[in-house]
């Protein structure tokens, strides 16, 4: 659907070079929800902006909707970007238009006769929540309400692929929410495939399947999101699990010090009864989580064992069988 | 003031009104064209054209730079070509419009470049194509700076015309220096002084007034309509 390979875009700024992109390649399948994360200067909107050639890379090759892009005339261009929706960090809904008008303006832009608009537009409202707004301005919106115009704005001409650029990260956490459960929904509903970048963690749990993590222009690791999660070891992993803040030091009843990595069949087991039944160990928790990401669950979990000393390498050798104890908690053993 | 004066203020009145207001139109006219070029052909611009760019910039900032005048006395002939005489205030027009179109040029080309580059952006995601850009979301977008730009342009419209009567245009400037100043009338001076001031604080208030009609980039406005 989406086809970015050996993107590289190299900004010049007075004498200066500024390379924000080196040698990118991605693929994002129809129907998927594809996050970019990375940190503030990352590269993550100038890699977003090449694909609708709002930037031109510098080098590589841009294939969307089955077209290379870099090869349309002006003309092609203008009308290939009609079938890519886009949203914004900032909305960028036009402030001089009532919100009905702002959801019209695609549609004017393909040549759509009036009726067909007006009656597209009330739909598109509807679908966002927003039909009462129609008539006002933006300027008269909620920060979720403008991002919901912006949406529908995005989605009037029926695009199959959404851009979105970061456009969350201006909303606080409960509409951050409601958005992306709306960003879900459309990608369900509609079949949308759906590329976004984003800082933000939370939005990559909340509705990617597929993450790629970008670093100073490169992107460093690239797959699904809940197998990285998953692996210790992974970037993404690094990033949404931060070392424990309870320290190596704070053993506190002379046991053994365990971390465990959760996900697929092991999150559902009842693993630390099934330990104290068969191995007569305590394990006594320190730290740890467990969420949901998409249709799995994943966390990790900080606990001390304590009990005979033979009960409790027996019960290590248990949790390394399983592959579940993480490499460095199997190293401090 | 005796009747017959009034009646003079009256009709220099309608001359300064008529100046100004044709020259108004032929301003921005042209300005708004002049502004949208000097935008599109700068550096980063829909439509990059960086000689162009500087031609249309150096034009500008000549004509800002000349008092008007100098420059009434020098475009004499064109004025003759134009208009047949040089007298009147029909031929103060030209000095008029000249004189004002590199300042609406300025105007133009300064609200245009307060909108949101991020808007335009969107424009052209959105597939648009430049004109659309242009007529659809940067001219609407800078409407009220727009409005008030003209009637800033507008209120030194009526000063250049009261000068330009002061040479032979007709108007309130004509009268003002003919009575008022070469005959010592004091009240027909004040009474050319009161009309100037009234219909530049009109201007002022309409200009305002529809500006802020257009405005809708407050949420507390009472005039958004919803
Ligand atoms: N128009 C430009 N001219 C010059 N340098 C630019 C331009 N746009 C971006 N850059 C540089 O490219 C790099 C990547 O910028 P980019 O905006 O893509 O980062 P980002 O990941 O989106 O960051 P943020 O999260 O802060 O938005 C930065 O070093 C930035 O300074
Ligand atoms: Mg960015």
């Amino acid at each position: 659907m989406i086809e970015l390979r050996g993107i590289s875009k190299v900004y010049r700024q007075g004498g200066r070079e500024v390379s924000a992109l080196q040698d990118v390649s991605l693929r994002v399948d129809p129907g998927e929800v594809f996050g970019v994360l990375g940190q503030s200067g990352a590269g993550k909107s100038t890699l977003i902006r090449c694909v609708n050639l709002l930037e031109r890379p510098t080098q590589g090759r841009v294939r969307v909707n089955g077209k290379e892009l870099l090869s349309l005339s002006p003309e092609e261009l203008r009308l290939a970007r009609q079938g890519i929706g886009m949203i914004f960090q900032h909305f960028n809904l036009f402030s001089s238009q009532t919100v009905a008008a702002n959801v019209a303006y695609p549609l004017e832009v393909a040549g759509l006769p009036r009726e067909q608009i007006r009656a597209r537009v009330a739909e598109l409202l509807a679908l966002v929540g927003l039909s009462d707004k129609a008539d006002t301005y933006p300027a008269r919106l909620s920060g979720g309400q403008k991002q919901r115009v912006g949406i529908a704005r995005a989605l009037a001409p029926r695009p199959r692929i959404l851009l979105s650029d970061e456009a969350t990260s201006s909303l606080d956490p409960e509409t951050t929410r409601s958005v992306l459960a709306l960003l879900r929904d459309l990608n369900r509903q509609l079949g949308l495939t759906i590329l976004l970048i984003t800082h933000q963690m939370e939005v990559v749990k909340a509705i990617c399947d597929t993450v790629a993590v970008l670093e100073q222009g490169r992107l460093v690791e690239q797959g699904k999101v809940v197998e990285l999660l998953s692996r210790p070891g992974s970037h993404l992993h690094g990033l949404c699990y931060p070392p424990f803040t309870t320290g190596e030091s704070a053993v506190l009843r002379g046991g053994q010090r365990v971390e465990l990595s959760l996900s697929g069949e092991h999150s559902t087991r009842p693993i630390l009864s099934t330990l104290a039944r068969r191995f007569d160990v305590d394990a006594h928790l320190l730290e740890g989580s467990l969420e949901r990401v998409g249709e799995a669950r994943v966390g990790r979990l900080l606990f001390e064992l304590t009990g005979a000393p033979d009960a409790v390498s027996q019960a290590l050798a248990f949790l390394r069988e399983q592959g579940l104890t993480s490499e460095e908690a199997a190293h401090a053993w | 003031m005796p009747g017959e004066l009034t009646h003079s203020l009256w009709v220099v009145t309608l001359e300064t009104l008529y100046m100004t207001s044709v020259a108004t139109v032929l301003v921005v006219l042209a300005g708004l064209p002049l502004g949208v070029l000097l935008v599109l052909t700068d550096r980063g611009g829909l439509w990059e054209r960086p000689g162009l760019h500087r031609v249309l910039g150096t034009f500008v900032n000549v004509g800002r730079s000349v008092p008007f005048i100098i420059l009434m006395v020098a475009i004499v002939p064109l004025t003759r070509l134009l208009v047949g005489t040089t007298i009147g205030t029909t031929a103060a027009i030209v000095p008029l419009v000249v004189a004002a179109i590199p300042f609406m040029g300025r105007v133009v080309e300064q609200g245009l470049r307060e909108v949101d580059s991020g808007l335009v952006e969107a424009a052209i995601a959105m597939g648009s194509t430049h004109r659309r850009v242009i007529v659809r979301v940067l001219l609407p977008e800078a409407l009220p700076s727009l409005v008030r730009g003209t009637a800033l342009v507008v209120i030194s419209l009526l000063g250049y015309s009261a000068m330009a009567g002061a040479v032979g245009g007709g108007g309130l400037g004509d009268l003002a220096v003919k009575y008022g100043y070469m005959r010592f009338r004091t009240d027909v001076m004040l009474g050319c002084l009161a009309v100037l001031l009234a219909l530049v604080q009109l201007v002022q208030w309409l200009g305002d007034g529809v500006a802020s009609r257009f405005d809708h980039t407050s949420p507390h406005s009472r005039r958004a309509h919803d």
